[in-house]
């Protein structure tokens, strides 16, 4: 009974790619980064293959196993990166496309920088006076 | 006892996780709740500071569909939500506890809580004769005015305590009516939807779990954020629509091709809602997506909207023009008021048509 349609093109991804455009035009200018929701566009059973296929696959992969996994991925675009969060059951959370040099989340965040240090140096003086 | 309580990013950081899967918390948190990635820095801010706040549950006139929405919402999974971060304190369906022990730990909630908790309600309440709709004795209506009094503000989730939703279809024989029309003193927040889509129940809980407070609402109480535009607006076939591509039957070429659905009756350009974007079953699929029209389902009286299968433009059931001039003279008396109500029943039950294969046929 379900008529659905596998077959048909929407052209929904064609404004994405444009604002990707657009995005990395203001990386490069100004180093502003920017980040697209994929959950909150309006888009049919073929766009969301389209747009990934028009990306296409980069040179890094990543994974960040951090409240479950993710995946990180640079698109065959430097700078245009497919985040994907996962929780720990495996169920996909949410996807984002990330304009950037570096995307946010690979970073090392300052307070877990902090809390290795203190772990570091706790580790080292346990180990001076044992 | 409730302001020692750790807050949401402390109670994360003890369960080791690190400040990245904090981030990585609050970007599917904004996600979750509608709002742009550009968010995420306040969302982080707030969530520094909230803390786990009580939640009372109450189900009068409903089918449990919206509670069995709610449980099977993906983002973050039930368990994470609903048990580690929000207290439920009283849900009677979801709870173990029955009767009088139920309703101890309603009283102990409003009262520990008090001014604070937030109180959410599915299904309609009965205003013609209590006896219709009782939980532990107390009339709905009883419960409903007793709980909301001490709460921070209450979510009417469902089409059912939204707007009256089936129990007040034409003729409304309970006398079924939403919550906006008995709480007038607090902040009340519309849900709507037969049953709202799961991750929008938990995204406005997520909302108030982090910001301690309501969403921005449009006039009809909806949050801007799920409700803001119409299915039509968000819909991949829109393309379609606007190029003049119609399926006219569900099995022609055009209905293969993915074409528009208006006119095999879509409500999607008069319905307000997120499954165009936001999606059901994990984000597989919604109805167009899967070949049917929208019907309307979160919008006020769809039940007496007309046939599923007319497309707008057609005049649908006079009914509504009835239903539409009773309310403008809202200043007549009580029995100009009733008669005008008996006439509107009277059309109702004249308007009624039951679809038949036949009908879809006809839709061409
Ligand atoms: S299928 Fe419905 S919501 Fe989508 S474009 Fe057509 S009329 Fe609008
Ligand atoms: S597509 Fe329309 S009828 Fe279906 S669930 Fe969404 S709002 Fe309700």
């Amino acid at each position: 009974m379900p008529s659905t349609d596998s077959g048909a093109e929407h052209g929904n991804a064609l404004p994405i790619l444009n604002e990707i455009r657009h995005a990395l035009a203001r990386l490069l200018e100004s180093g502003e980064t920017s980040v697209i929701d994929l959950g909150a566009l309006p888009m049919g059973p073929q766009d969301e293959a389209e747009l990934l296929a028009a990306l296409g696959e980069g040179e890094v992969e990543a994974t960040i196993n951090a409240g479950g996994p993710s995946s990180v991925r640079e698109t065959a675009f430097h700078g245009v990166w497919l985040l994907t969060h996962r929780n720990e059951a495996g169920e996909t959370l949410a996807r984002f496309i990330e304009i950037a040099f570096v995307p946010e989340l690979l970073m090392s965040q300052a307070e877990d920088v902090a809390d290795s240090a203190a772990a570091l140096a706790k580790k080292l003086g346990q180990a001076q006076n044992g | 006892m409730a302001h020692d309580a750790p807050t949401i990013a402390e109670t994360l950081r003890r369960q080791g996780i690190s400040r990245r899967g904090f981030l990585k918390f609050c970007a599917t948190t904004a996600s979750l709740m509608a709002l742009p990635p550009s968010m995420v820095p306040a969302i982080a801010a707030a969530l520094e500071k909230a803390r786990r706040p009580s939640v009372i549950w109450l189900s009068f006139q409903e089918c449990t569909g919206c509670t069995e929405s709610l449980t099977r919402s993906h983002t973050p999974s039930i368990e994470g939500l609903i048990l580690e971060q929000i207290s439920l304190d009283y849900h009677h369906t979801l709870q173990a506890a029955s009767g009088e022990a139920a309703e101890a730990a309603r009283e102990a909630a409003m009262r520990e809580n008090h001014g604070k908790y937030l109180l959410v309600v599915d299904g309609s309440i009965p205003l013609g004769n209590a006896g219709y709709s009782t939980i532990a004795g107390i009339s709905n209506l009883d419960m409903l005015k007793e709980t909301a009094a001490g709460a921070a503000a209450v979510i009417a989730v469902g089409s059912c305590a939204a707007y009256g939703g089936l129990p007040a279809a034409l003729p409304n024989p309970t006398g079924a009516v939403p919550v906006s029309a008995i709480i007038k003193d607090k902040p009340v927040m519309n849900v709507p939807g037969c049953p709202p889509i799961p991750v929008v129940i938990t995204g406005v809980l997520a909302h108030f779990l982090t910001f301690a407070a309501l969403p921005e609402l449009d006039d009809r109480g909806r949050p801007k954020v799920f409700y803001g535009e119409s299915i039509h607006d968000r819909c991949y076939r829109r393309p379609f629509y606007d190029q003049g591509k119609f399926a006219e039957t569900f099995d022609d070429e055009g209905a293969r091709k993915g074409w528009c659905l208006f006119k095999l009756g879509c409500k999607g350009p008069v319905t307000y809602n997120a499954c165009a974007t936001t999606k059901w079953n994990q984000g597989v699929s919604f109805p167009i997506q899967s070949g049917h029209g929208c019907i309307g389902c979160s919008e006020p009286g769809f039940w007496d909207m007309g046939p599923l299968y007319k497309p707008l433009s057609m005049p649908i059931a006079p009914v509504q023009m009835m239903v539409g001039a009773a309310a403008a003279g809202g200043a007549i008396a009580g029995t100009a008021m009733a008669m005008r109500n008996r006439a509107a029943k009277k059309a109702a039950q004249a308007a009624h048509q039951k679809v038949t294969v036949d009908d879809l046929e006809k839709a061409k």
